[in-house]
């Protein structure tokens, strides 16, 4: 047992600055989450509550225990496209019946719940992570179908949702849908392809072509109810198993489903059962991230607030220690993390890292990942000496750890530190970031001088005067198209990592995540004995 | 000597009787029904003999099982208790012939007195003073009048009749309950005193001739002539106190009385009494005077003494009297549905600060006479009292306010109770001022509200669902150590759905934030049908401004507007139970998820209580107007009228004369005009 100290103070200049900051920041966090909680705006919600019908968040606030707690992945999808900030679906990782499921849930009061390239992207993630961690799915199904106007990019690869719902039942996760309104066409597929499927008298309408189309196509003249009604479903075609009197009903039946599962978690419990909460208080946290980038921090400060107990057993302290690796418990289950401690991996760090990351699937434990980086040290010193093997190395152990990872950015996440430091596409389990957080393959400024640099060479070469003015000119406009593109809220409109969080609920998310997470078995990688490095 | 005493009753009368033989070493014998055989005073006698059968006729009225019981199991003595057949004096004397000690008045004097009109012309001679009274309706000329069953006690079969025309009525249905309760049905008439207060005093007698009143009580709180307050030696002058002893005793002398016998009056405001009746045994009430008695006179040791054939002891003699007793008869009943009787099981029974259980105090205290215990199941067989609970303090307003605060800080779970009540009679200016009478409750209806005040319920609604959410928390099977109700997209609130005490539904919704503060929280009423529809459609009530101090799943304590407020919380199934400072209140929470469920007729009647319907007065197809009769239902013996709701026509009846139903039973189906054409 080692408990961290903190050399935190709250009246420091710098504290209360990077406070404000972040404070700031959250501002944008929030503002980005009224317009994914506001759907398809006052006009379509009133109208779709004057249908006697729930927004897809009480729908789920109904589904999922009382009082259990509720992530929601991938919040503010879309931000920065044309489309609708959370992409016209909710999902999520909630308690039903004491079973944490993966719940997928349509807005309909955005475009009629029409999936467009984003929704498809947050829905595929979605099924992602309930396959990775074995989470049974429910489906909360109102969706107008494909939003025809993007249809060339999503009706190909769409397909794949209903490929891994029925690839999830092979694995033995099941699936239930519940159908409160339209699913036609492919959207007829969800409940098709799901285990467990209930429809709602009067409302469900499940068929692969409606009314008109029928018309068109057969010359046949045919009404709602009898094409593709609940009762219908339920009692001539057996589409639906469960036919419910009301949306409640609907979602107590996805209840009882889910409690006949006889769900039982394949990971082992957590070792404590009743963690310790760190000595620190995480409210701190805020003020611990710099608000610029260029200073580093001490993850410890970080780790003293989101471990139990603050309790953190450092590896291999005195060697290589711009990345702290170490053991500790989160909400009672045992975890490795690598933490950047001062920006740069060196050599020392990548060897200390693969060694570490060994070394935890020896102890079948999982990691997980506190990003503070710019990536591995460069130069001719740093080049001979091995940097890049000793980087592959790193990246090597990361890519080839079956350990559960979980990934949080909390502040720099640059160049290839980003790939040793278990980014996104090193598939960890679960990838969030701090407000703060920037991630691109260099720096802003560093980005735009590497190219004023080569275009000063480029003209250089061809005897040609350089105009400095455009050049700044260039450099200014290179700097804030990175700067934008780099943001938390840029990239997790893009589906880059599983959602932007208050560092204050960093604990909170990691302990859901990894009680999620042994739903499936944890295992490290088995073969050579652990490389002392 | 006696040295085995079977008590021939139940409840706490009988512990009361088993207390006592177990300071003198006395062995005890129990008889019990079927309904009792759980009962805590069965457990506490020393051999216990089944009574098969639960109603009383069945059971406590039987003298002949008593007897073989008797002899089964070597009592030598018999002691009555109250009610059943402690004035019953065919039971006195079969007890004194099969060679038993009878511990009550000779079965003579139970005789003399049970007939109370030729007791009043016996004691009128005696120089006791008296009410007119007649037997016959068409002599009397004044009105009010009472109508009393001859037989009776305790207030059953009484009636007020105010005019000629009810007079008919009211005779009949008080030979009915005459005729049910005691097996007689003679009935008479007396002149009724408005703002009279009822006093009694209780007497001795021995076998060496002796007679001596040890005080007077005060029992004018009562509730349809039954006692419900009662205090020694109440706000009687000195010289209205002798002249009252001097009168008990001359009605004891009478008849040559021996034991403890209670001789009751009625004060009218201007200072005259008269003679109500005689109570040929201990009364319920005897705690007050043993309180008083600075030498700690205990009753029932008095009964056996006597009933052995020794003298009255001397100190018992008109014993002096310190400080002020006062006791309250906490009843399962609800005094605002007309004093309808309550049933179920007593999940909890804790009363704080009682220092004695059936016992004399040496100094201010609080004693405790239960029938029940917590898990005791109220039934609908006998009589609602559960137990009484009485103060005594050197003045009447300390006693007054040290009983008000027992009671309203006891937990009292599972069965409603008078409680309330009792503490806002205690509580009230009138009753400190000494402003009572027998009409009190009549006058006062502002004492039959709950003592949580309305505007308070959707604060304890509010503790009532945090700390099922801290329940829920606790037992979470995963993730149970994250915070309630997390979520980092925070959009809907949860929501607790509960039914008031009255029914009424609410809506108690509220979100806790990261560090477990509650960040907001509303109440509404539910809306109708509630299952559809945005939360944030519907109004919020207004709500104060309230601070999560603490949640734990039996203690909730908030900050309500600056002041912080205990709740404590206990749950059994979906009934929970608050008990707060400013009174206690039980919710049942509704299902998040109410099954579909066929619907009622419209126009049903359903039983309020367990019971047996008696009479069925109309039939199937017959036209009745709003407030006719329908049937009638006998429950805890008590007569309840099922009346036609609105003008119309009975569609069904499916419980036939002489049918028990369960709480919530169709008794009856009425369809109006409009609906049956």
């Amino acid at each position: 047992m080692s408990i961290l100290g903190s050399a935190i103070d709250p009246s420091a200049a710098g504290y209360t600055a990077n406070r404000a900051a972040l404070l700031d920041r959250l501002a944008e966090l929030d503002a980005a989450l009224d317009q994914a909680r506001a759907g398809g705006g006052e006009k379509y919600v009133s109208r779709h509550h004057a249908r006697g019908k729930l927004l897809p968040r009480e729908r789920i606030e109904l589904l999922v225990d009382a009082d259990s707690p509720f992530l929601e992945l991938s919040p503010v999808a879309a931000y920065g496209t044309d489309f609708p900030v959370g992409a016209s679906v909710v999902t999520g990782i909630g308690v039903v019946e004491g079973v944490e499921c993966l719940i997928v849930a349509n807005d309909p009061t955005v475009r009629g719940g029409a999936v467009n390239p984003w929704s498809l992207a947050k829905t595929r993630r979605a099924g992602e992570i309930a396959l990775a961690n074995r989470l049974p799915m429910v489906n909360l199904v109102e969706s107008a179908g494909a939003d025809l106007p993007t249809q060339a990019e999503i009706f190909i690869p769409g397909g794949r949702v209903f490929r891994d719902l029925t690839r999830l039942s092979a694995a033995g996760i099941p699936t239930v849908s519940v159908v409160f309104g339209n699913a036609t066409a492919g959207g007829a597929y969800v409940p098709g392809m799901s285990d467990h499927v209930i429809m709602i008298r009067d409302r469900s309408q499940v068929y692969l072509a409606g009314p008109p189309l029928v018309k068109m196509a057969t010359g046949e003249v045919t009404d709602d109810e009898s094409l593709g009604g609940a009762a219908m479903h339920a009692g001539t075609s057996g589409l639906a198993d469960y036919l419910a009197e009301d949306e409640r009903d609907g979602i107590r039946l996805a209840r009882q489903c889910v409690r006949r599962l006889n769900w039982r978690k394949q990971g082992p419990p957590p070792r404590t059962p009743v963690p310790q909460p760190p000595r620190y208080d995480p409210e701190e946290l805020l003020g611990i991230a710099s608000a610029d980038l260029k200073v580093p921090f001490d993850p410890r400060e970080v780790l003293a607030r989101i471990l139990d107990g603050s309790d953190f057993d450092e590896f291999k302290p005195a060697y290589g220690d711009a990345l702290v690796t170490g053991w500790g418990e989160l909400h009672g289950y045992p975890v490795g993390v690598l933490a950047n401690a001062r920006g740069v991996l060196f050599s020392e760090e990548a060897q200390k890292a693969a060694q570490f990351i060994q070394l935890a699937n020896a102890a079948d434990t999982p990691l997980i990942f506190l990003q503070n980086t710019t990536g591995y040290m460069v130069g001719t010193e740093y080049e001979q000496r091995g940097i890049i093997k000793h980087g592959a190395l790193m990246i090597n152990a990361v890519s080839n750890s079956t350990l559960p990872h979980l990934t949080v950015n909390l502040g720099a996440s640059y160049g290839a530190g980003n790939y040793g430091m278990c980014g996104r596409a090193y598939e960890p389990r679960f990838l969030f970031t701090w407000p703060n957080a920037k991630s691109a393959v260099m720096g802003p400024a560093q980005l735009a001088g590497v190219l004023s640099i080569v275009a000063r060479q480029a003209a250089a070469a061809r005897g040609r005067d350089y105009d400095e003015e455009s050049d700044a000119a260039m450099r200014m406009m290179v700097e804030q198209q990175i700067e934008s593109q780099s943001g938390a809220l840029f990239l997790s409109g893009r589906l880059y990592d599983d959602g932007v969080i208050d560092p204050r609920d960093t604990r909170t998310v990691l302990g859901l995540c990894l009680s999620a997470i042994h739903n499936g078995p944890v295992k490290g990688a088995e073969g050579f004995g652990v490389f002392r490095m | 000597m006696i040295s085995r005493l079977l008590v021939a009753n139940r409840g706490e009368i009988a512990r009361r009787v088993f207390a006592t033989c177990r300071s003198l070493g006395v062995e005890t014998v129990a008889v019990y029904s079927d309904a009792d055989a759980a009962a805590p005073f069965v457990a506490e006698a020393d051999q216990a003999v089944r009574l098969p059968g639960d109603t009383p006729a069945e059971t406590y009225l039987r003298v002949d099982l008593i007897l073989d019981a008797a002899r089964r199991s070597g009592a030598d003595a018999v002691h009555p208790g109250y009610g059943f057949l402690a004035e019953n004096a065919e039971f006195a004397a079969a007890v004194t012939d099969a060679g038993l000690t009878w511990v009550g008045p000779p079965a003579k004097v139970i005789a003399t007195m049970g007939d109370k009109l030729a007791a009043k012309a016996l004691l009128a001679e005696a120089g006791v003073p008296m009410l007119p009274s007649w037997t016959a309706t068409d002599e009397i000329t004044d009105f009010p009048v009472l109508v009393k069953a001859s037989a009776g006690g305790g207030g059953r079969g009484m009636r007020i009749v105010r005019d000629a025309g009810g007079l008919p009525e009211a005779v009949a249905s008080a030979r009915r309950e005459a005729a049910s309760a005691f097996g007689d049905g003679t009935v008479f008439i007396e002149r009724y005193v408005e703002r009279g207060r009822h006093v009694e005093v209780q007497i001795f007698g021995d076998v060496h001739g002796t007679v001596a009143a040890l005080g007077v009580r005060e029992c004018s709180i009562q509730r349809r002539h039954q006692k419900i307050i009662e205090e020694a030696p109440g706000v009687v002058p000195s010289e209205l106190r002798e002249r009252l002893h001097e009168a008990a005793v001359a009605a004891g002398r009478a008849v040559d009385y021996v034991g403890a016998g209670t001789v009751e009056f009625l004060l009218a405001p201007s200072g005259e009494f008269f003679f109500l009746e005689m109570n040929t045994r201990l009364q319920v009430e005897h705690p007050v005077t043993e309180l008083i008695t600075p030498v700690g006179l205990d009753l029932v040791r008095l009964q056996l003494l006597v009933a052995e054939g020794a003298p009255l002891p001397e100190h018992a003699h008109y014993p002096a009297a310190r400080g002020y007793a006062i006791e309250v008869r906490l009843c399962a009943e609800e005094p605002a549905q007309g004093w309808r009787p309550a049933t179920g099981t007593l999940h909890r029974f804790s009363v704080p600060g009682v220092d004695r259980e059936f016992g004399w105090l040496q100094r201010a205290g609080l004693r405790l006479d239960s029938g029940v215990v917590a898990g005791s199941v109220v039934g609908v067989h006998y009589d609602s009292l559960l137990a009484k609970l009485i103060a005594v303090a050197p003045t009447r307003a300390e006693a007054t306010r040290a009983l008000a605060g027992a009671l309203a800080r006891a937990e009292l779970h599972g069965v409603a109770t008078n409680r309330d009540l009792l503490v806002r009679v205690l509580r009230s200016r009138e009753f400190a001022a000494t402003e009572i009478d027998t009409g009190f409750l009549d006058r006062h209806p502002e004492v039959f509200e709950p003592l949580l005040p309305a505007d308070q319920l959707p604060v304890t609604a509010l503790a009532a669902a945090l700390a099922a959410a801290a329940h829920r928390r606790a037992t979470a099977p995963v993730l149970s150590g994250l915070p309630s109700g997390w979520r980092n997209v925070p959009a809907v609130p949860q929501v607790a759905r509960f039914a008031g005490p009255d029914g009424d539904e609410m809506e108690i919704r509220y979100r806790l934030d990261r560090t477990g503060r509650l960040a907001d929280w509303s109440s509404t009423p539910a809306a109708s049908g509630a299952t559809e529809g945005s939360p944030d459609e519907r109004e919020a009530a207004a709500t104060p401004i309230v601070a999560l101090v603490e949640a734990a799943p039996d203690r909730v304590v908030l900050d309500v507007v600056g002041v912080r407020r205990a709740y404590r919380v206990h749950r059994v199934g979906s009934e929970i139970f608050v008990d707060g400072p400013d009174g206690a209140t039980s919710l049942t929470e509704l299902p998040r998820f109410p099954l579909p469920t066929a619907e009622l007729a419209a126009g049903s009647l359903l039983a309020p209580l367990p019971g047996a319907v008696t009479r069925v007065h109309v039939q199937v197809g017959q036209r009745v107007a709003a407030g006719d009769p329908l049937l009638t239902l006998e429950a805890m013996k008590l007569e309840h009228p099922v009346l036609a709701p609105t003008d119309g026509v009975v569609a069904e009846l499916p419980v036939p004369a002489g049918g028990q139903v369960r709480t919530g039973a169709v008794l009856a189906v009425v369809t109006s005009e409009e609906d049956s054409r």
